[in-house]
Order: C-alpha cells, then structure tokens, then sequence
C-alpha cells in the first residue's frame, strides 16, 4: 500500500473528510461550474474580491472523489489574499508540476505539494486539475469547464 | 481455421480447463494476479479467437468480395462463414439479415440514419428505457433533431426494473419505434424484452433490441423474439472489438436505404447513378474488419460448446454468491436489484466515492468499472454521480469474489482509518 500512501495523504482525507470553504456565500463575484464527465464530479467555484482586488474569499460546492474534493479544498485555502495575477501562477505552476510539463520547484507549490502523489496515476490527474481548470475558467469569465 | 462453424459436443464445465484458456487471466497488474471483473466493458478472448486472427493475417489477409485469385476467395468464404455463424448463433432466417458493422453502437446508429431518417416525420415518437446506454438514446436524438420526432422515456424504479404502469400512454400510435435494452449494462436488469416487442408491434411501431449485454449471458433468438433489429458488440461475446452484428427483419432491410455509401455497398456507379448491392453488403461500404469478423466465429463456437445453460449458471452462482457478500458489508448498498438479473453487481460505499474504489481496488490487481458506464440517466435517476461495478464472466471464480471483498475491506481500512 505504498504507492496508495502516496496518493491518498493524511491531508488528503483530512480535506475529505472536512472540505474547507465549502458552500455558496452570499456575495459572490465570480463563479464557474467544472464537470469531470468521465467520474461524474461536479464542482462550482465561487470567487469574492477585496477592494484591492485580491482575493478575499474562495469557496466551492459540489462531489467528487477525495483527490478532487481535497485538492479544491485545499486551492481555496492557498487562493485567499491572492491577486488575480498570482492566481493565475499558482495555476500555472500547479498544473506544470501535476502533468510534468514544467520544471517548478515541486517545494513552491507548498500545501499544495500533497496532491503530486497523483503522478504516479493518470487515471486521477484530472481529479486533482479540475478544480485549477475551475479556477482559470472563472478568472477568465467562463461559466463552465470540462475536463474533457 | 476457415471451416464453417462446427457443432462440438458439449464441454464439461471445469473451471481451471477454462480459465488456461484465456492467456491475460494469468498476467498480474501491480505485481498481484489478475483479477479481471470488468467484462462487461469487454471480455477477455479465449486463445483460440486470438489464435484465428492471428492465422487470418499469417494465411488468408486478402481483401474479400472483389479479388478473383484463390486467396480473396479464402478471406471471402472465411468471413461469410462467420456471418453464418452468427445467422445460426441468433437463429435469424437467412445470412441476408446479418450485418457486419463495427460495433452494437454502429448498428443503432444505422438504423436511426437509414430506417428513421427516410420514415420519421415531425411528431412522430420513439421510445426507449431510462436505463438505455447512451449509444441507445444518442443517435436517437440526432435523429429527432433531424426529423422533428420526439423521444420518449419509460421510467424504472427504485430496483431498477421498468415500471411499465405508464407504457399504455407512452407507446401508442405514434410510436414509431421502441428501443430497448436486453440487459442493462449498469445494472443488470434483464427486460422483458418478448413482452415489449409484442406491444410494440401492437401499436404498429417496430422494435430494436440492444443485446450488447445480453449476448454473453444468454441465448438469443431473433425469430421467437419477434424483433425487428438486434444489435450487439463482438468483444462483449469474447471476439475482437471493431466488429458488431445488425440483425434486421428481412422486409426492412430491403426498403431501407444505404447508411454509407462506398464500395462493396454497389452493383453499379455511374456518374448518372448507382445501384445498390442486395442484403446484406448494401450495409457494409467499404473494408470492414475482416479478421476481426473471421476470428468472431471461434468466439461463437467457444461459447456454444460451454452452452448458453452452463454459463448462466455458472455466472449465476458468482453473482449470488457476491451479491451475499455485498449485503452483508457495511457501508455498501447495491445499485440495481431487479429479480434475475445478470451479471452485473452495480454498487456505492458510505464515504468513499466510487473512483477512489477503483483506484484502490486497482493496486490490489482487482480491476472493476467505476463512473456512470455510459447511462448517465441511471445514475441521475438514483441520484448518485456514479457507481462501482464488478461484471462476471465465465471464466471468472468465487475465488475471484472473495478478492473482490478482500480488497474492498482495504478500502474501508484506509478510508475510515
């Protein structure tokens, strides 16, 4: 059960098990559905900006599987106080890391870093991309993404 | 290995004899064996059928109906005789009304293109089940989209068996066709299928049959069915993938006009006009896949001489002896429980999405379905975004089951810690 050990992270059930900022809030000014349609999962992302256009809260609803659930999870927590800009590279350096298409530095995506395990198993890549392709969507003015 | 199909005696059902049979049952994923629970996606080829596609390439490969030398004539007589081998398989009355096609997929959507596109008019209706597979609700659709017909839906219940308290106001004189599934692939159900052909034809719509599923399971006759089209997949009768069957009622087929048109498919081109080839090569445009349509015969002669009877019981006994096992676990709820149904066992766990299941499941070498198999109205219907689902086979073992179980106590230990 090694290689599971690498997938399925403490954090990753932690997150599961308790999704932070899950709901709708009540003020939302960007939103975006993404639809996993192979699994099924579902999940709308909520966007609220400060005054200073960074954000200040990041919230998701929807099911999925634990890799998607807890990566949302765990997006929504790192995005808060970010500027559109940063979010953008947070996705970038995200998916580069996930996909093996770029050389970050695995350590910058911090937190985030628990979620890499999914390398070692394609089938679940985009359990773990489809709230980021959720994310770019929204900061794009996409109402809906699939990962299809 | 190009003989017509042959009548063996009946072989006595012995499991490990069955199971040498088919090589990749002895190949391990993540250094465990094998066990291989996903048939009703595709199953597994006996190594005779690998054996006959292998020996049409190395012997026979030449194109068929056209070449006048000794070799094309070999191919020809290979592939129709696996087109008889199907006529006798199904019991239809004439190799005419068999149609190679790519797959049970390509089949309906012949019918759709060919038979709906020429008759349909605006408010015409088709019906079909709400446990179709999407290759039976699809091209049905394209097919309203282009004629102006609208689609109709017989429920299921909470068990998954059609409720057909309603059929008397759904299927009525301006049905035009009532398409169903033999079995359903995401849970099992086998339909009532002789009964609803009977009231199709009694409110004059004609009646297609999916037996993707069913093929494997059970025996089909075309004739005491009373369809009027039976599709189904090659692969899922453990033959090649890219070859499918289309029977059609002799008498539509005949007035329906070509799907695709190409070679093979004429007696005539000119640039004024073509005519079309008779029965059934007026269906088959261009190359098909011939050693996959060769090798399909092997398949055909493999399952006749284990029996129809053997296997249903066989599969029969896995399925209970799971479904049992399934009740008794914690957590676990069965998704479709019609009575007598087959070889599916279609399921959810408490706190664990089925696409985790399946990765898990995967590591210990257990490999399953999981996601909507392609009926995503079943799954809306139960209102869960997908499902597990183990499918037995004939070769496959209560042995197999309990590491089904085994694997799935796994699953529990590291979600629930």
């Amino acid at each position: 059960m090694s290689d599971l050990r690498e997938l399925y992270q403490e954090v990753i059930f932690d997150h599961n098990r308790n999704p932070r900022n899950f709901g709708r809030p009540a003020k939302v000014d960007r939103h975006s559905e993404g639809h996993n349609p192979l699994c099924g999962d579902r999940l709308t992302l909520y966007i609220t900006f400060d005054q200073a256009g960074k954000i200040a809260q990041a919230s998701f609803e929807g099911q999925g599987c634990a890799i998607s659930t807890a990566s949302a999870s765990l997006m929504t927590e790192a995005l808060k106080g970010k500027t559109e800009a940063e979010a953008e590279v947070m996705f970038h350096n995200f998916h580069g890391v996930i996909m093996g298409t770029s050389d970050v530095d695995p350590a910058a995506l911090g937190k985030l870093q628990v979620l890499t395990g999914v390398k070692e198993f394609p089938a679940r890549v985009k359990c773990a991309t489809l709230a980021w392709h959720t994310l770019q969507a929204a900061l794009h003015g996409d109402q809906q993404v699939s990962t299809e | 290995m190009n003989q017509p199909l042959k009548h063996l005696p009946l072989r006595a059902y012995d499991i490990e004899s069955i199971r040498a049979d088919f090589p990749i049952l002895h190949t391990r994923m993540h250094d465990r064996p094998l066990v291989y629970l996903d048939n009703a996606a595709t199953c597994q080829k006996p190594a005779v059928t690998i054996a006959a596609e292998k020996h049409y390439y190395e012997a026979l490969n030449a194109n068929i109906h056209r070449g006048v030398h000794l070799l094309s004539q070999q191919a020809t007589d290979a592939y129709e005789a696996s087109r008889e081998a199907v006529r006798a398989l199904m019991n239809a009355p004439s190799t005419q009304d068999i149609i190679f096609t790519r797959g049970a997929t390509e089949g309906i959507n012949l019918v759709a293109q060919s038979w709906g596109r020429s008759t349909l008019k605006p408010g015409d209706e088709i019906l079909v089940t709400h446990m179709e597979h999407h290759s039976n609700i699809v091209p049905w659709q394209l097919l309203c989209e282009q004629t102006g017909a609208v689609l109709k839906v017989v429920p299921i219940d909470d068990d998954g068996v059609l409720d057909l308290s309603t059929l008397d106001q759904l299927l009525t004189e301006r049905t035009k066709l009532f398409g169903m599934v033999h079995v359903s692939n995401a849970l099992g159900t086998v339909n009532p299928v002789a009964e609803l052909i009977r009231r199709a034809h009694a409110v004059g719509a004609l009646a297609l049959v999916d037996g993707a599923q069913a093929i494997a399971h059970t025996a089909v006759d075309v004739q005491a069915l009373d369809c009027d089209f039976y599709v189904f997949s090659a692969h899922k009768l453990y033959g090649p993938t890219g070859v499918g069957v289309l029977y059609g009622r002799h008498s539509l087929l005949e007035k329906m006009p070509p799907w695709q048109g190409g070679g093979d498919m004429i007696s005539l081109v000119r640039f004024t006009g073509s005519r079309w080839n008779h029965l059934p090569y007026k269906f088959e445009a261009g190359t098909p896949n011939i050693a996959g349509g060769v090798a399909l015969l092997s398949a055909i002669e493999y399952v006749n001489a284990l029996g129809y009877d053997a296997i249903a019981a066989h599969e029969a006994d896995l399925l209970d002896y799971a479904t049992s096992q399934a009740e008794a676990f914690d957590g676990l709820r069965i998704v479709g429980k019609a009575p007598g149904k087959v070889s599916i066992l279609s399921f959810v766990m408490d706190g664990v999405h089925p696409h985790d299941i399946g990765t898990i499941l995967d590591m210990e070498g257990v490999a399953i379905r999981t996601g909507h198999h392609c009926a995503m109205p079943v799954m809306e219907r139960y209102g869960i975004p997908a499902t597990a689902r183990a499918s037995f086979a004939l070769y496959n073992t209560r042995a197999e089951v309990d590491a089904l179980f085994a694997a799935l106590t796994k699953v529990v230990k590291l979600f629930r810690g």
